[in-house]
């Protein structure tokens, strides 16, 4: 008994009749690098927030921490009892320095009247060291760059002294090196008796980092299992009792027009001296490390943030891109990285959300919406998107991640485009339906749309017919699909 | 059929809370709550809050807030009002009488156009927050209006342009009939036009309308425009009702105002709202007004109600938003 | 130090302003760069200077509180009543109106809250909640005979000198009470654990909740705060208008937010400080007496105000998007790109 830090068992959460959790069971040992993973949809949020006491489960759960029975959890409870939570937004306060940060649950765990400012400073240094980082402990947090704002959020949690630290996704903002930076800190938190619980979707790391593998599927256990009894396709397996099929995707050349040609195109602190080709019927792939300036360059070509500098030459003549309304008259179509945020308008209807991008199309009197043909275009594309919901009046939010994705596909199909560029299109959607996402994407193409695919997975690069890999806002490389792998790729962005 | 039914709800709600507060003025003064002389004075009354309400709600709706409605209107009002006092002498031929009345509303009308823009440049293009960038210019204009009143008022105008605000057209007062005209133009507007389209989606989720193709900026610019019109058109007839205008008049409404907003639906978030539930709205608040003045109410205790009220009103706006929220489940 | 560095310039460009302003004054009328002009500025600030600090406090925490002033009306109206009844003295008078302050700020508290309604709409409603009470129960009544302890009080001066006109002037108590109530404020948020609570939920009050700061004491404590100085504000009022008028706070809410703004202090929460607004005080101040000086009338007084703000506000606004546009996002390769 003495060996498990943290047990978590019977624990089962219902909202409103959808069981979130079912009677779902976890146990981290000491001196552990445990990992949560699971689907969107698996519950594997919801576990985190009962064992942080920001949600309390249902009546027959069982916690203990460290040996002591929690009766109702909360955070602070949980704090004291030695769990420390790192959220995916890492909840850092953003007008405050970084040494506040860092020494905030310490401060609040002493409940002084008074802050020591030199108590503060001590608690900063010392947990910075620990991880060998270099962090300015006067700067805003506000300030800094993401890396090292994840940087600040570990300290913090290691300045708490806490005996289980959760991790929510941390490495989506990291480049490789800073990966294994911190795959060293917590190798070395685990030789010093502490244990980690490690959420993540990222295989590869995975296997990598953690001693056992805790699997969520629709709100159940699917079993705890050793690091060396699982492999790649045992896991995803395991996650989502479906197997993935690699495709590849071959383009004809022949007879393909030039769509859009993009020279030396730059913009200050974002990307520098860009060049790229889009014909017809192409999938290009676009991947780097976090920071390398995809993003910014989509947003440019899109006409959010325009470029400094450069040509953009499309259907052979040359333009300036400077607002999203000279985009989408060129025919560009940019579904966003950030689908909840930027994609969809989550509390409007479907319907609305399909024709917010055609409403010049739709004019009588150059004034007034022609309801009916509206509607009539509405259900065309939730018909031909197999958008799956019981009427196009219903909210975007009570659709799944995959259906909102298909939204957002539906309302720039609709601008009929002749180049989309698609911001990690698969991000957060389940691997059933990414598979879905990319064959529609597969299936535009072969009409001649050309595509711009923007990914972090070298998976996903694959099922491109080209790949471009940026890195520090510049295109460094080209590598066509049917000449490499992934595993290559995959080297290539992080070398 | 049951979405149908999900729409109309809120309206019959408030249509529901309507006849009970009516009834319930009727009870309190059974002889003088329904009777002519007093419906015919809520008639009076109903357009001047019922057009700053829909100046704020539709500011409201797109998720901002314009506290400027009010004082915006006593400066286009006083100028209205001097340009016109300037023009007018004794021995004005009809003809002549007309043409100076046309140019006071059109400077009414003008300088409220004006005052919208800057707000709309200042919230939308310089992306000041609303609360912040209207109370900004609220403060400016107030300022103004004494500064150009010396606290004075400006009064005494000629029949012509009373009769905007007193004036009867087939049994109903002009008024009335220019805001439900206002109403259903900004009805018609909100639900089918492009530009009351983005209004909502605006509201609703700026960066991801913005990320559409949606020009986020001029929407907001007209909008704001917009309400400074509607603001405007209250200052007009308010201005002839009173026979005067002065710096201190009007205040009262704003609070009013945003209260019928959220009354008829209008959340504080932005992205919802329409224009048929201010107008019930509006209804509501102008029986409580008139019913409390048939009791005897000084002003000081109807402000302490409103502000009352005004908070229940969020708390039951809370409550129903609460209510309608799927809950996240992972 | 790099915090220091940044923090201070804005309220270097407020330094500027002012001493330039001054300068342009003075060369109009010189009585303005005079001590007995300065503190006399200063005493009639001093009003609106304490209001100032507690709107400080509340903007910091992310809140708004637009019942200030109906606050300060109830309470100087609660102390005048009561001293006029029963007789007291200066620790009575502090006490009856710090009391009624806290009590009144602590349902804006509550409500904020509990009830979780924005809080510009709440105080929207407690303004009138309170100011229409009061009026009802007062039916609008002056009060004027203050007992001679009190206006013996108002004249008290910490250090004096005589004018050439053989009048006293110096150090009034009422700018001592106000820069005790900068010190104190400063203190609090600097060294008091719910001092930087404030900044905390004012930052990011999801990161707070998560951290496991209290955020309904705190933002209890904030909405007392204001309204124990809106308190303490009222009783510099009645000392320098020598009565106690009820409509003669209310409606200068904005000025006071406009001040704290014009400091520095972010509608948004987490960003202010109590030099700023003192600043930003001493700044409408400077305005207001020069255009004084100046034989500017005061009816367009309020207008400069209004524009000050205008322009100040839409100066930030340039200034924050600025430093989004320059916002380093990647670390560009310098160089050739390879062929």
């Amino acid at each position: 008994m003495a060996e498990n830090l943290v047990s978590l068992r019977h624990i089962s959460k219902n909202y409103a009749g959808v069981k979130a959790l079912d009677n779902v069971e976890l146990i981290i040992r000491r001196a552990e690098i445990h990992a949560l993973v699971g689907e969107n949809g698996s519950g594997k949020s919801t576990l985190i927030k009962v064992l942080s006491g920001a949600v309390q489960p249902s009546e027959k759960a069982e916690i203990e921490i460290d040996n002591v029975r929690v009766r109702s959890n909360s955070c602070t409870e949980s704090i004291r009892c030695g769990v420390a939570v790192i959220y995916q937004d890492l909840s850092l306060f953003p007008n405050l320095t970084v040494a506040e940060n860092i020494a905030v649950n310490d401060q609040i765990e002493k409940r002084a009247v008074v802050v020591d400012w030199r108590d503060v400073q001590r608690v900063a240094a010392t947990a910075i060291a620990q991880i060998g980082a270099k962090l300015d402990v006067h700067a805003l947090v506000g300030d800094l760059s993401i890396a090292d704002q994840q940087l600040v959020a570990i300290c913090r949690a290691l300045a708490q002294e806490a005996k289980l630290i959760v991790m929510d996704e941390p490495t989506s903002a990291l480049t490789q090196r800073e990966v294994e930076l911190l795959f060293g800190v917590l190798r070395d938190l685990r030789s010093k008796g502490n244990s980690i619980l490690f959420i993540s979707h990222k295989m590869g790391e995975i296997l990598s980092i953690s001693d056992r593998v805790t699997i969520l599927r629709d709100g159940m256990l699917v079993g705890t299992y050793n690091r060396d009894e699982l492999d790649r396709r045992k896991l995803e397996f395991l996650m989502t009792q479906k197997q993935s099929v690699e495709s590849r995707y071959a383009w004809n050349g022949d007879n393909r027009r030039t769509l859009l040609e993009v020279r030396g195109l730059s913009k200050r602190g974002n990307f520098r001296d860009v060049s790229l080709t889009l014909r017809e019927g192409e999938i290009v792939g676009l991947i780097g490390p976090l920071g390398s300036g995809r993003t910014e360059l989509a947003l440019a070509l899109f006409g959010l943030k325009p470029a400094d500098s450069g040509e953009i030459v499309a259907a052979g003549i040359p333009r300036r891109i400077r607002t999203v309304k000279d985009a989408i008259q060129l025919g560009i179509g940019y579904v966003p990285e950030d689908r909840v945020q930027d994609g969809v308008i989550l509390s409007k209807s479907i319907g609305r959300n399909i024709s917010i991008t055609i409403l010049k199309k739709l004019l009588t009197f150059a004034f007034f919406l022609k309801e009916e043909e509206r509607r009539k275009q509405v259900e065309r594309w939730v018909t031909t998107l197999q958008i799956k919901c019981s009427s196009s009046e219903m909210p975007v939010q009570t659709l799944s991640g995959g259906n909102q994705q298909r939204v957002v596909l539906a309302k720039w199909l609709a601008t009929d485009p002749k180049i989309l560029i698609l911001d990690s299109p698969t991000a957060g959607i389940d691997v059933g339906a990414k598979a879905t996402i990319l064959e529609i994407i597969r299936q535009l193409a072969e009409k001649g749309m050309a595509i711009l695919l923007i990914t972090d997975e070298s998976s996903e690069a694959m099922s491109c017919n080209r790949v471009l890999i940026m890195k520090r806002g510049r295109i460094v490389e080209e590598v066509r699909c049917d000449a490499t792998t992934e595993d290559e790729i995959l080297e290539k962005v992080n070398a | 059929m049951r979405l149908l039914a999900g729409r109309y709800r809120t309206l019959l709600t408030l249509g529901a809370i309507l006849v009970v507060v009516a009834v319930l003025m009727w009870v309190l003064s059974p002889d003088r709550f329904l009777s002519g002389p007093n419906l015919q004075s809520m008639a009076y009354q109903i357009p001047i809050l019922g057009l700053f309400s829909l100046a704020m709600a539709v500011a409201m709706i797109t998720g901002g807030i314009n506290l400027s409605i009010i004082s915006s209107a006593i400066v286009s009002g006083v100028a209205g009002a001097l340009l016109l006092k300037s023009l007018v002498h004794a021995g004005m031929g009809a003809f002549q009488m007309t043409a100076a009345v046309t140019a006071a509303i059109l400077v009414i009308l003008g300088i409220s156009v004006i005052i919208g823009a800057l707000n709309g440049l200042i919230i939308g293009y310089a992306k000041v927050p609303a609360v912040l960038g209207s109370l900004a210019t609220m403060t400016m204009l107030q300022g103004l209006a004494i500064g150009i009143t010396k606290g004075g008022a400006v009064s005494g105008f000629p029949e012509a342009f009373q009769f905007i605000g007193l004036g009867v057209v087939g049994g109903v007062p002009l008024a009335f009939v220019l805001f439900l005209l206002f109403a259903v133009l900004l009805s018609l507007l909100l639900n089918r036009t492009p530009w009351g389209f983005s209004i909502y989606m605006i509201g609703s989720n700026e960066r991801a309308t913005l990320y559409s193709g949606i020009n986020n900026r001029a929407i907001l610019l007209r909008t704001y425009v917009l309400s400074g019109l509607l603001s405007g058109v209250a200052a007009t007839i308010m201005t002839s009702q009173f026979d005067s205008i002065k710096a201190s008049y009007g205040s009262a409404y704003l609070l009013q105002s945003i209260l019928v907003a959220l009354l008829g639906g209008v959340s504080a978030s932005g992205g919802q709202g329409t224009v048929s539930g201010v107008v019930i709205g509006i209804l509501i608040l102008q029986c409580f007004s008139s019913g409390f003045n048939i009791l005897g109410f000084s002003t000081f205790l109807t402000t302490a109600i409103w502000g009352l009220m005004l908070i229940l009103a969020m708390v039951v706006s809370f409550v129903r938003e609460r209510s309608v929220q799927t809950p996240s489940i992972v | 130090m790099r915090i220091a560095s940044i923090l201070k310039r804005h309220e270097l460009y407020l330094i500027v302003i002012i001493a330039l302003l001054s300068v342009l004054i003075t060369s109009i009328n010189h009585h303005f760069a005079t001590l007995e002009n300065l503190l006399d500025m200063l005493k009639l600030s001093s009003f609106t200077g304490v209001l100032a600090v507690g709107v400080l406090v509340v903007l910091l925490s992310g809140g708004i509180d637009l019942s200030f002033t109906a606050i300060a009306t109830v309470a100087m109206y609660l102390m005048g009543s009561y001293i006029l009844t029963f007789g007291g003295n200066l620790l009575v008078a502090i006490l009856i109106v710090a009391v009624t302050g806290i009590v009144l700020g602590a349902i804006n508290g509550v409500i904020v809250h509990k009830l979780e309604i924005p809080a510009i709409i709440v105080t929207l409603g407690t303004l009138s909640i309170f100011y229409g009470a009061l009026m009802v129960i007062a039916q609008g009544r002056d009060i004027y005979n203050l007992p001679q302890w009190f206006r013996d009080f108002a004249k008290l001066n910490l250090v004096s000198w005589r004018n050439v006109g053989g009048s006293t002037y110096g150090i009034s108590i009422f700018l001592v009470i106000w820069a005790v109530v900068l010190a104190v404020t400063w203190a609090l948020l600097r060294y008091a654990s719910v001092g930087r609570g404030v900044f905390a939920i004012g930052g990011s009050p999801l990161a707070a909740s998560r951290a496991g700061y209290r955020i309904g004491r705190i933002q209890l404590f904030v909405y007392c705060y204001i309204g124990m100085l809106s308190g303490i504000a009222s009783m510099i009022h009645v000392g320098l208008v020598d009565q106690i008028a009820p409509h003669s706070i209310v409606g200068k809410e904005l000025v006071v937010i406009a001040a704290v703004v014009l400091g520095g202090a972010s509608l948004s929460g987490g960003k202010g400080s109590v030099l700023g607004t003192f600043l930003g005080v001493f700044l409408f101040a400077v305005i207001g007496n020069g255009l004084t000086l100046t034989r500017v009338t005061s009816y367009w007084q309020d207008a400069v105000t209004g524009i000050v703000l205008l322009l100040s506000i839409l100066i930030a606004a340039f200034r924050e998007r600025r430093r989004e546009k320059s916002l380093v996002r990647v670390n560009v390769e310098e160089g050739k790109a390879k062929a």
